[in-house]
């Protein structure tokens, strides 16, 4: 059996006084897509943050490719090969849209900006505007290729499909699955089941900062029930 | 009055000008990055006079190699307090910064006085306007000194590049982006602490190079900088926090306006860029250039 490209192990997360994730236990294996299903305010932004160093207020352990990374800054964690799409895209308003691809340091086996200009040309087409000036389903785009310069092997998505047209989404949707056939392993947090059920391998389901239920692929659809009542409100 | 003497006072002006600008580019590239206001940058421009003045008496050097070294000392202290004294107060209270940097300023204005009274037993000391810039320069219209045309023309420069390098280069792209939005930034891979720390640098450089320039003009004083950081607070306001652009526009604008409405109406000399300052607190709170905080 193979080593989980990443393992978390009784992750407790703390927003100043109040405890918001309860020991979680959570694997990704090496190129495999998993999801974090679950309400608004159910632990998985957290989860994602808490696993890139992002919040620092956090107990337990967070193994990455073999090394302990919980003590690690966010730039040591990116640069072993982890990176974190967030909820909000983070475009840079006050860069170009050029400056915004090139800006993370680029690694071996990252994708070149020629890479990036050939698959997305909107992007070179407006690469001298401020990145704000992007349409939302550009921005998500720029916001996944732009993390892909440092060549990572985890990628953490947060609700990529997040106030995005049908239409959109299904190119989000045929990107991510086109990653995940190179061999990129991806953890996406998402509230729309059907994207979800379509690319991940298998899911965790949240309640209250716990982790209460794992589906697999081929179970999904048995227990589609399920999963719909975890996620209505 | 005639427009030989307005003139004049417009070149005074710029004189000036070159030293709020370059003044409040380096308080505006701190502001932008670390969101602090840099009490003690009149301090470390006095420092950079001063560190000429010592490099001249320690070691017989002269006002060229004192230029490029004086700026580079003021701007390695600088980053060595960033990192032990600064660091430490990120994530307070402003008004902890202000104390820590208002404490270093009271702090390095004693100990120059001190070693100035100590080693050289005087309260100010002359500095000699290097050979080659002594004199005027007749430029038809008007006659100036060399030196202020060149401390006019070496700001204008150094300030220009200074935008060249934030709005233009990847350097710029990774202090704008640290400035904008460090958690991104910094899981982007980028480290964004050690650029804190080198943006600090540049920014007290600036001051120390300012310094330096100051020093030929005025003489070195423990307290030349205490006036002058006072106006150039004023200029910060007026341009707006954090904008270079805007530093550096309203840094000569300032300097102009000032030194032609002294001439138009005395009385206004020391006043005159405070009601300034109030006009535009009035009419635009975010200064000239400044964006409101919720649009950074």
């Amino acid at each position: 059996m193979t080593a989980a490209l990443l393992d978390v192990r009784d992750l407790n997360a703390y927003y100043g006084q109040s405890h918001v994730l309860h020991g979680l236990n959570l694997r990704v294996m090496p190129g495999e897509v998993v999801s974090l299903l679950g309400r608004n305010g159910a632990g998985k932004t957290t989860t994602l943050k808490s696993i890139m160093g992002v919040l620092r207020s956090r107990t337990g352990s967070v193994t990455f490719d073999g090394a302990d990374v919980l003590r690690l800054p966010s730039h040591r964690i990116a640069a072993r090969g982890m990176a974190w799409v967030p909820e909000e895209r983070g475009i840079l308003s006050s860069l170009s849209v050029r400056e915004n691809v090139e800006l993370p340091p680029a690694r071996p086996g990252g994708w070149s900006a020629e890479r990036v200009y050939e698959t997305f040309p909107v992007l070179r087409e407006r690469g001298q505007h401020p990145g704000s000036k992007l349409s939302g389903g550009e921005q998500q785009m720029l916001a996944i290729v732009r993390v892909l310069r440092s060549g990572p092997k985890l990628l953490l998505l947060d609700e990529p499909s997040e106030g995005l047209a049908p239409v959109i989404v299904q190119r989000i949707g045929d990107m991510v699955e086109r990653l995940s056939g190179e061999g990129l392993a991806v953890l996406l947090v998402e509230q729309n089941l059907k994207f979800a059920s379509r690319l991940a391998d298998r899911h965790y389901v949240f309640v209250d900062g716990r982790i209460v239920d794992e589906v697999k692929r081929d179970d999904v659809q048995a227990r589609r029930d399920d999963l719909v009542r975890y996620l209505s409100v | 009055m005639n427009t030989q003497f307005l003139l004049i006072q417009v070149f005074n002006g710029l004189v000036n000008g070159a030293f709020y600008a370059l003044l409040s580019l380096g308080l505006a590239v701190i502001f932008g990055m670390l969101r602090i206001v840099n009490f003690m940058h009149g301090a470390l421009y006095m420092l950079g006079a001063f560190v000429a003045f010592a490099l001249g008496q320690i070691l017989g050097l002269g006002f060229w190699p004192s230029l490029v070294l004086a700026p580079l000392l003021v701007a390695l202290l600088g980053m060595a307090l960033e990192r032990t004294l600064l660091s430490r107060l990120y994530g307070l209270e402003p008004s902890y910064n202000l104390l820590l940097t208002f404490g270093l300023t009271l702090l390095t204005q004693d100990l120059v006085k001190q070693v100035m009274l100590s080693q050289y037993a005087v309260s100010s000391a002359p500095y000699t306007t290097p050979t080659v810039l002594t004199g005027v320069v007749n430029l038809g219209f008007v006659v100036f000194p060399k030196y202020r045309l060149f401390v006019i023309a070496l700001a204008l420069v150094v300030c220009l590049v200074t935008w060249f390098v934030i709005e233009k280069t990847r350097v710029g792209a990774i202090v704008r982006a640290s400035t904008e939005n460090p958690v991104v930034t910094r899981s982007l891979g980028i480290d964004v602490g050690k650029w804190v720390t080198g943006v600090f640098g540049v920014g007290v450089g600036l001051a120390g190079l300012a310094g330096v320039l100051a020093a030929p003009i005025y003489s070195v004083e423990p307290y030349m900088g205490a006036e002058l950081i006072i106006t150039t607070f004023a200029v910060v306001v007026i341009g707006g926090m954090g904008s270079i652009l805007g530093s550096i526009v309203t840094g000569f604008a300032v300097g102009v306006l000032a030194a032609v409405g002294a001439a138009v109406y005395p009385p206004m000399a020391n006043t005159l860029v405070f009601v300034l300052m109030a006009v535009v607190l009035l009419v635009r709170p975010t200064g000239l250039f400044g964006l409101p905080e919720g649009a950074r």
